[in-house]
């Protein structure tokens, strides 16, 4: 492999990790407001065939993008009216609607399916482009791209280094001590479980009209992307830098798995599309596993090098959700 | 108590009917008409007796999954790993025929012996996403999601890899089995009434042993409040692990017939999406076993009756899932509305 094709996959794989990143960083929002969206998996599936939809029929991919944010923030609004308003069980809500909209976008979008619409088109960065390796690599991207990178960097910024942010933080952490602090801890919660929808939603145009432009029903191959999206916000820590960082490798495992494939023969193509996924739990349970009481007294039986460093190892990975995540809040 | 049971009856009929216009409003929508899309599904199920025992082929399975789920959602887990322990079963069972596959053994030994093989793999699997719970704090809802995807890959692997067919390997399956190693079915229909008692069976089981045993009482004290049963003694970690077993045993045993009873042979899909929706029966029924079977039936006539649905009026099948799903949304938010409301009156 050269130099050249080397690059051109990579800046794929940048692509690719677009829709993913909307989707663990709209999750990230909620989940630290204290709301589990579980929909992310149909919401990603309706608006990558609404947005498709609406931009096939009004010829506007701008419209298309819109549409997806609008659904996306709508089902987060049945998630946080049914959790925060009615007090169901949140896991409860979000499955069914993750089944539902998925349903709902095969039936909706069969007359669309295999149509070729409007996509998104590669808009390299003047001057920027130039720059050897890092312009192709980085700045001949389709506009979602450059729309992911900056959304990354203004979550980081609104959580860690604003007012408003540390709130945030707060009503996820000690929703008590964030409503004495003056904080309407519920209408922050909708707020953030909405504006995190809406950004959940962006991820489904993101692929119906750029990443894997169409709408192929049920071969999209846009089933479980969802799924994977909640474990990458797990993998993340909760932290937008972390969470990027989840999703780029994601996309890199996936990247990889189609490039070794005429080298593995013997895998079966269809195990190395999958193979990211077993990888997935794994570091999910290199994330947690520091809390578990056996892990500790393993540790503490282990020598003194080997048992400070991984401790350091476990430290290092290890992510706690936000302390009241999925606790619904009651003033009293 | 009568009361609240009578106003929650209420609230689910009005739910009934509130996804019954929501629907309506869709079809109209996108230009069908609701009425002869309800009547077309309703034909289609139970039109014919080849239909209705049609139904029958996808109720079964559910109704496995649906009885073992109702154990874990009393222990207060979500299983969403079932979807792979019905997989796991699947692979399992093949395993054990291929083994007999030339050998003198009685058929119907071979068969039973498979199913238990389904039953010990799904069992297996659910412990996998126990274990990953209890030992490694994996929440079981993300674990039993990466169970599911690497049970996927490991049927595909079987499929196109060491089990692959004489000649080329396809999406269609493992080499079909000898018809001697398939469950009796009733003459003409698909349906096999031995599959049908088994999973009878499993919900009569599981309703005895949450309505009227000791260990059912723990589960759901397990489920109803791990630190008061802990602190009464109920070793709760062990008691979240049996109600995995049990439930992937079920959903194992739903693996096993989907092979000995319906596809003879591992195709890729064989776990058919019957685990999310065996979660959506069990919400519904609200951890009243019985009802599990009235419900079961229905979503599965649903299943059967939207296949015909594409060339009858050009909609795509996936309307039974809108259904059952905003079905099942609707009887949420009643009931939060219900709480919310009723009983502070």
């Amino acid at each position: 492999m050269n130099q050249e094709t080397l690059l051109v996959g990579l800046a794929g794989v940048l692509a690719a990790a677009a829709p993913i990143i909307f989707a663990v960083l709209g999750e990230t929002l909620s989940e630290r407001a204290g709301v589990i969206n579980l929909s992310m998996n149909g919401t990603i599936l309706l608006t990558a065939m609404s947005g498709f939809a609406v931009a096939y029929t009004t010829d506007s991919l701008l419209l298309g993008f819109l549409a997806g944010m609008v659904i996306g923030a709508l089902v987060a609004l049945v998630v946080a009216f049914a959790s925060i308003t009615l007090k169901q069980s949140q896991v409860a809500i979000g499955f069914v609607l993750a089944l539902t909209c998925r349903d709902l976008a095969y039936f909706l979008g069969n007359p669309f399916m295999g149509v070729s619409g409007p996509r998104l088109q590669a808009m390299p960065i003047p001057a920027l482009s130039a720059i050897p390796i890092i312009g192709p690599l980085f700045f001949r991207q389709e506009l979602s791209t450059y729309i992911s990178y900056i959304v990354i960097f203004l979550a980081w910024l609104w959580i860690f280094r604003t007012r408003p942010g540390l709130m945030l933080q707060g009503i996820g952490e000690k929703p008590a001590a964030a409503y004495i602090r003056g904080a309407n801890v519920n209408v922050m919660r909708y707020v953030y479980t909405v504006i995190g929808g809406a950004l959940i939603g962006l991820a489904g145009p993101t692929y119906s009209l750029g990443v894997r432009a169409g709408w192929m029903g049920t071969i999209s191959g846009l089933d479980g992307i969802g799924w994977i999206a909640l474990s990458i916000t797990i993998f993340g820590g909760w932290n937008p830098a972390r969470a990027a960082f989840g999703s780029y490798l994601f996309a890199f495992l996936q990247w990889l798995g189609l490039v070794l494939q005429p080298v593995l023969t013997q895998v079966p193509s269809q195990v190395l599309q999958v193979a990211p996924f077993p990888l997935m739990i794994l570091t999910l349970l290199l994330v947690n596993i520091g809390d578990a009481e056996w892990v500790e007294r393993t540790l503490a039986a282990m020598p003194e090098t080997t048992r400070k460093f991984m401790a350091k190892l476990l430290r290092a990975m290890r992510a706690s959700p936000p302390a009241a995540l999925g606790v619904p809040f009651e003033r009293d | 108590m009568l009361k609240s049971r009578l106003s929650g009856f209420i609230f689910q009929l009005i739910a009934f009917f509130l996804a019954l216009g929501f629907v309506s409003l869709i079809l109209v929508a996108v230009g069908a008409s609701p009425f002869d899309a309800f009547k077309n599904m309703l034909n289609g199920s139970i039109g014919s007796m080849r239909k209705f025992a049609e139904v029958l082929v996808s109720f079964v399975p559910l109704l496995l999954v649906t009885a073992g789920l109702l154990i874990t959602f009393s222990a207060g887990l979500w299983n969403i790993g079932v979807e792979g322990q019905i997989v796991l079963g699947a692979i399992g069972t093949t395993w054990v025929l291929r083994l007999f596959v030339d050998s003198s053994v009685h058929p119907a030994i071979v068969i039973i012996l498979s199913i238990f093989g389904g039953m010990a793999a799904g069992a297996l699997w659910a412990a996998f996403a126990g274990a990953l719970k209890t030992f490694g704090g994996v929440n079981e809802i993300f674990g039993g999601l990466g169970l599911n995807f690497v049970s996927t890959a490991l049927t595909l692997y079987l499929i196109f890899g060491p089990w692959k067919r004489e000649g080329v390997a396809s999406m269609s399956g493992t080499e079909p089995f000898p018809d001697v190693f398939a469950l009796p079915q009733v003459p003409d229909l698909r349906i096999s009434l031995w599959s049908l008692a088994i999973a009878g069976v499993a919900i009569l089981i599981v309703y005895f042993i949450l309505q009227g045993t000791y260990f059912g009482l723990k589960i759901k004290a397990v489920g109803k409040n791990i630190r008061a049963a802990y602190l009464l003694g109920i070793p709760t970690w062990q008691y979240s692990l049996y109600s995995f077993l049990i439930c992937g045993a079920l959903a194992g045993a739903a693996g096993a017939l989907q092979v000995t009873a319906v596809y003879h042979r591992l195709i890729p899909a064989i776990s058919s999406g019957y685990g999310y929706l065996g979660l959506m029966v069990a919400m519904l029924v609200n951890y009243q076993a019985i009802w599990a079977i009235p419900v079961a039936l229905f979503f599965a006539a649903l299943n059967i009756g939207s296949i015909q649905l594409p060339i009858l009026m050009h909609l795509d099948s996936s309307l039974s899932g809108v259904l059952q799903g905003v079905l099942v949304l609707f009887v949420l938010l009643t009931e939060g509305v219900r709480q919310k409301f009723v009983k502070k009156v």
